[in-house]
């Protein structure tokens, strides 16, 4: 469970998330949605601790992630993140971006991350580009690659920052389809998306930011379907 | 008819300042890049606290190489510091180049995105397992080029060590132009040697850099 409690988070003067509370249940798939610069990828960035905080608390599974103690190597190998850009590392082969951090993290020997990492691209259908470098892959299909490297963590928490927005329009799908599969196979997860349909589609809940803070959330079909608050219509008018 | 009093020997006192050039190079390479991958790394990661380190350097680059050489040699002197004529070459030419390569290295450390380093720390690598998995691997593609432009540039540079009095390939030509009056010739194989050098350095380089350009 990831519990976001009153969370304040300055860059410097500017104060991006003013007070948010939040709530993500275990297999519960969460939906951010709302204009740009309104602190959704800052607020992601906070829950696995890329980014302090100034006031608030972030729990994940219980543990405190701004508390000094916590060991944040640890409790991010519990927490995917996918960003974006599509930042692959571009000196290893698509196979070394997936077995990287389950060797050099997690300690698993060179025959088991290699398994592990076959499995998790053919599950995102990159079986046959292995040896490829990211270079020569499209951009959907390094985005794959990154949501296949964050699985191969075995997380327990997908949290995904715009997947879809760097990416030609006819290569968004089989990004989605990948992030579908994942949600039907029961992983919770947190998604920062423009794509109001597909956030319809798959969310348990769909959350307005709007301002640096949660203006409005509920079921996918009452945010989207029917709005309460104006500033809710407002932007989903605009996106459409 | 083409007529020379260049000698055999000549030529073997040539090869024997190539050398010494060769040697120069290589050893001021060897501390320059050392110091300067410490240094650069420094400068990239801790900016603020190794702002004093940049004046000192900025110094050690702007002087011209001359001034460091002849400055450095009388300070041995009245120092009273033992030390020969070619290692004095070796620490001001390693330095000069240290100072250099810091800018390098400082360069392909920072053009590493931020975000890539925010991608493998998302993984759950530490600071260091980060540094050593990928900042440094694409820092290195980053800045070899420029690292091979400063071993070329070195190689040249190490004419200006005859100033306190060591004979390497130029100084050595010029010693032989004296005697037998033949500048163009002598000053053309002297050249033909350097050049040699610097095609062998650059297209071993050039050689590594296709390997890593394959990939990326
Ligand atoms: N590292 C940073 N330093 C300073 N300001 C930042 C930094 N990162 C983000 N900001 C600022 O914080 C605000 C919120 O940024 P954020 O990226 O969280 O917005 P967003 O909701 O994700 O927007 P978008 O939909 O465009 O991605 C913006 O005004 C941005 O300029
Ligand atoms: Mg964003």
């Amino acid at each position: 469970m990831i519990e976001i409690e009153n969370v304040h988070k300055s860059f410097g003067d500017l104060e991006v998330v003013k007070g948010v509370s939040l709530t993500v249940d275990k297999g519960e798939v969460v939906s951010i949605i709302g204009g740009s610069g309104s602190g959704k990828s800052t607020l992601l960035m906070c829950i696995n601790g890329l980014e302090p905080i100034q006031k608030g608390c972030i729990r994940v599974d219980g543990i405190e992630v701004h508390d000094r103690a916590t060991d944040l190597n640890r409790l991010r190998q519990k927490i995917g993140i996918v960003f974006q850009q599509w930042n692959a590392f571009p000196h290893l082969t698509v196979l070394e971006n997936v077995m990287l951090a389950p060797r050099k993290v997690l300690g698993k020997s060179r025959q088991d991350a290699e398994a592990l990492a076959v499995k998790q691209l053919e599950h995102v259908g990159l079986g046959d580009k292995l040896k490829a470098f990211p270079s020569k892959l499209s951009g959907g299909q390094q985005q794959r690659m990154a949501i296949a490297r964050a699985l191969a963590m075995s997380p327990d928490y997908m949290l995904f920052d715009e997947a879809t927005s760097a990416l030609d329009p006819q290569l968004v799908g089989e990004v989605l389809d990948t992030m579908r599969m994942l949600a039907e196979d029961g992983m919770t997860m947190v998604l920062v998306t423009h794509e109001i349909r597909f956030a319809r589609d798959v969310s348990d809940r769909v959350a307005f930011f709007c301002n640096g803070r949660v203006h409005e959330i509920g079921p996918p079909d009452q945010v989207i379907g029917n709005p309460v608050q104006p500033e809710t219509a407002a932007f989903l008018k605009s996106v459409k | 008819m083409f007529s020379t009093s260049l000698s055999v020997n000549d030529l073997l006192y040539l090869l024997e300042g190539a050398w010494v050039t060769l040697q120069l190079t290589v050893w001021s390479i060897l501390l320059g890049t050392l110091a300067g991958l410490l240094f650069g790394l420094l400068r990239a990661l801790l900016p603020r606290a190794s702002l004093p380190l940049a004046w000192l350097l900025d110094v050690f680059r702007s002087v011209p190489l001359l001034i460091q050489f002849v400055l450095f040699n009388s300070l041995k002197s009245i120092v009273g510091l033992n030390l020969s004529a070619f290692a004095v070459g070796c620490i001001v030419l390693g330095v000069y180049a240290a100072a250099y390569f810091t800018e390098i290295v400082r360069g392909g450390v920072l053009a590493v995105p931020l975000s890539t380093r925010r991608a493998s720390r998302s993984l759950g690598l530490s600071y260091g397992q980060d540094l050593r998995f990928i900042v440094l691997p694409i820092a290195t593609r980053v800045a070899f080029p420029g690292w091979l432009n400063l071993v070329l540039g070195v190689m040249k540079d190490t004419a200006l060590v005859m100033w306190i009095g060591i004979v390497e390939l130029l100084r050595a030509s010029q010693t032989i132009v004296t005697r037998i009056q033949e500048p163009l010739l002598v000053l053309c194989i002297a050249g033909l040697i350097y050049y040699v050098m610097s095609l062998v350095v650059a297209r071993l380089g050039a050689r590594l850099e296709r390997r890593w350009q394959e990939n990326d």
